[in-house]
């Protein structure tokens, strides 16, 4: 028999049994569409929040509080820091003329301007934070380390925060409103974009110091070092681990590249995004046993037609293989069909919600891939019942 | 399957050299188209219960023959069939194939055999359902891996021996139960088998039908000389054939079933040489 023609016939049964076997693939179709999507968003996720560590530049090391190889809130949180500002100054001093310096905490505010109120990610850091992470001022002026030890209240906007505390007027010179106390704006940086739909232009930049007395906390939540080069990495990672050690044990914190940062970032992220793709992948073998169920269902229909197939001379292998491909063409279907649907949503969260996707072939190979081994794998038991009728037995089936 | 069956001449003349399975044209020069000596079939009904559906069953068909099996319901005129067809095989004794013994075949063998050899006209039909008369004509071709041109072709002509080649596109539903068995019967005959069974192919035709029929099988076994084996327990259909077996109880009527009295009416394909010894043996 010719596999065109076998073809030919599984197209004709399932479309003889049309709610049958689109009930049937709907199990598959679930099941693809999840794995595309999930896979898609865990993809886009990933690249969303590498491409954005990127952004920083490669020369970054940073030191972090806890274990990092343990896992990032090992050995204590961020509120639980081990950080701080003398600890800074004291790691710049030792690192001058080396690499640039700085550190940061971040808190949830309120702010208020002329043009309103809005919460704002508010930031406490020193004077070398724009060269460090390689931040444009687009006016004015980023404060100075003079600024931040004198206490001064001085403050930089990031555009949205601009825009929503002053609208059209000009921020700079004018007071902007931070937990209750008054900062006059200095400086407007350059626009960071979306992450996950968080806007980080939403940002008021304040002297550390400044933001400890404010904020009443001690800690600094991460220390940023710029070295000169990609080649000077090693050594200031070195220095800066040796440096804070004066102060700080050495358990409590960790020193990192960037390129750590995006190692254990991407490993988490890959991780996770197969987890979710493996659940999705449970309903695909759900839906297998649905396939397999509804074929054991069309061979026991059809017992008289194998019968009849096997007297005219069909052999075991053609009447297994025609069933095997019917299987195969019910999940392939019900495949082409999930990944329709899968890339479509996977497109509608791109463009309306704050979750990133992208749609990736290898996710395609792997869902539509995996959802013909459904086929195959459920198909085989019920193929092998019709092949292996008895003809005469098969012909006095009612 | 070979390809060179595919060249198998369409003509359905008698004394045609039909195809067969593993080559030789010099078995149809008398061998019988099947030989059964001393078969039984056993059926196991549950642990130990066994049905003795045949008991020593001994028969020979030399080609172009027309007999009928005639028994009351149970006597194992079907289970004969089965194995006259090549559907089954027998729980003990010889069953032979133009000289090939059935133990010494594989099931894909059988099934090559029944494809090229053997046709069979069913009661029920059998007929694919939203398939229209021709594709059904065609399905015994689709098996031997013709393409789809030539399986065409050869249904078409054997849908004309029938009279039905105006009707080729209509599917069973939209033929009347006769026309149903005209196309079950080009069926048949499409692969121009040496054997043509048909198990009470009346059985669910009014008479007046099933007179045509019977004629349509009758003169398909003059005309192109495929012997013919009948099984009905209709007197009147049974008395048309030259040779009538009676079956009871798994039995043949030994004395009526002897290789003289199954010579062939018409030597249609003229076994000027067969040996009067072939056959069974009376006992
Ligand atoms: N697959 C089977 N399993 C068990 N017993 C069977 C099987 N096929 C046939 N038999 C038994 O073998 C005996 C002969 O059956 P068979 O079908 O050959 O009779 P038949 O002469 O064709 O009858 P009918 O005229 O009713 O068709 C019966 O007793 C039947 O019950
Ligand atoms: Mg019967």
């Amino acid at each position: 028999m010719r596999s065109g023609e076998s073809v030919r016939v599984a197209a004709g049964a399932i479309a003889a049994n049309r709610l049958r076997a689109g009930l049937t693939a709907l199990g598959v179709v679930i099941g693809v569409m999840s794995v595309v999507l999930l896979i898609s968003v865990g993809t886009g996720a990933r690249s969303e929040i590498t491409g954005q560590l990127e952004a920083l530049g490669s020369n970054l090391v940073f030191a972090v509080p806890g274990g990092f190889e343990g896992g990032p809130t090992e050995g204590g949180g961020p509120s639980r820091s081990p950080f701080t500002a003398d600890a800074i100054d004291d790691l710049a001093n030792d690192l001058a003329g080396q690499a640039e310096v700085t550190g940061t905490l971040t808190s949830g505010e309120q702010a208020r301007g002329p043009a309103g109120q809005t919460g704002v990610s508010a930031f406490g850091t020193t004077g070398s934070y724009d060269a460090v992470t390689d931040t444009d001022v687009t006016r004015g002026a980023f404060f100075s380390d003079a600024d931040a030890d004198t206490g001064r209240r001085v403050a930089v906007l990031g555009p949205s925060a601009a825009e929503e505390l002053f609208g059209e007027r000009d921020p700079l010179g004018q007071q902007v409103t931070l937990a209750g106390v008054g900062f006059e704006v200095v400086g407007l940086v350059e626009e960071a974009g979306t992450t996950f739909g968080v806007d980080a232009d939403l940002q008021v930049l304040v002297p550390l110091r400044a933001a400890q007395e404010l904020f009443g906390i001690q800690r600094v939540d991460t220390v940023l070092v710029r070295a000169p080069s990609p080649d000077a990495l090693p050594g200031v990672v070195d220095e800066v681990e040796a440096s804070l050690a004066q102060s700080i044990d050495e358990d409590r914190f960790s020193v990192l590249t960037q390129d750590d940062i995006l190692g254990v970032v991407g490993d988490v992220l890959g991780t996770l995004t197969f987890v979710l793709a493996a659940i999705a992948g449970i309903s695909l073998l759900v839906a297998g046993i649905g396939v397999s169920n509804i074929m054991l269902v069309s061979v026991s229909e059809r017992t008289r037609e194998i019968g009849l197939r096997k007297a005219l001379g069909a052999r075991t292998r053609d009447i297994t293989s025609q069933f095997l491909i019917e299987a195969l063409l019910l999940c392939g279907l019900g495949g082409l069909v999930g990944l329709g649907l899968g890339i479509g949503l996977a497109e509608v969260a791109e463009a309306v919600s704050p979750l990133p996707a992208e749609v990736t072939w290898w996710a395609i190979a792997l869902a539509f891939g995996t959802s013909l081994g459904v086929g195959i794998v459920f198909g085989v038991l019920p193929a092998r019942r019709a092949g292996r009728l008895d003809p005469a037995v098969a012909l006095r089936h009612e | 399957m070979s390809t060179d069956e595919l060249s198998v001449p369409a003509a359905l003349a008698p004394g045609a050299e039909a195809a067969a399975g593993d080559g030789a044209g010099a078995e149809r020069n008398g061998e019988p188209v099947v030989d059964a000596r001393e078969v039984t079939r056993h059926y196991l009904l549950g642990r130990d219960t066994v049905v003795e559906a045949l008991r020593g069953v001994s028969l020979t068909v030399p080609p172009g023959a027309f007999v009928s099996i005639v028994g009351p319901s149970g006597s194992g005129k079907s289970t004969l069939l089965n194995l006259l067809g090549a559907l089954d095989r027998p729980t003990s004794g010889s069953l032979r194939f133009s000289g090939r013994d059935v133990a010494d075949l594989s099931d894909a063998e059988l099934a090559a055999l029944r494809n090229t050899d053997i046709g069979f006209v069913f009661q029920q039909f059998h007929l694919l359902a939203r398939t229209s008369a021709r594709d059904n004509v065609a399905l015994p071709l689709v098996y031997r891996g013709a393409g789809r041109r030539e399986r065409q072709r050869r249904a078409t002509e054997a849908l004309d021996l029938v009279g039905l080649s105006h009707r080729r596109d209509h599917s069973p539903a939209e033929l009347s139960g006769g026309e149903q068995q005209r196309v079950a019967i080009a069926r048949a005959l499409v692969s121009e088998p040496h054997l043509l069974l048909a198990d009470e192919p009346t059985g669910n035709l009014d008479s007046q039908t099933g007179t045509e029929i019977m004629e349509l099988l009758q003169d398909l076994n003059a005309r192109a000389g495929v012997a013919l084996v009948v099984i009905t327990h209709d007197p009147e259909v049974a008395a048309l054939a030259p040779v009538q077996l009676p079956i009871r109880d798994g039995v043949l009527d030994q004395d009526r079933a002897s290789a003289s009295a199954l010579a062939p009416a018409p030597p249609a394909s003229g076994p000027a040489d067969a040996e009067p010894s072939e056959g069974s043996p009376p006992r």
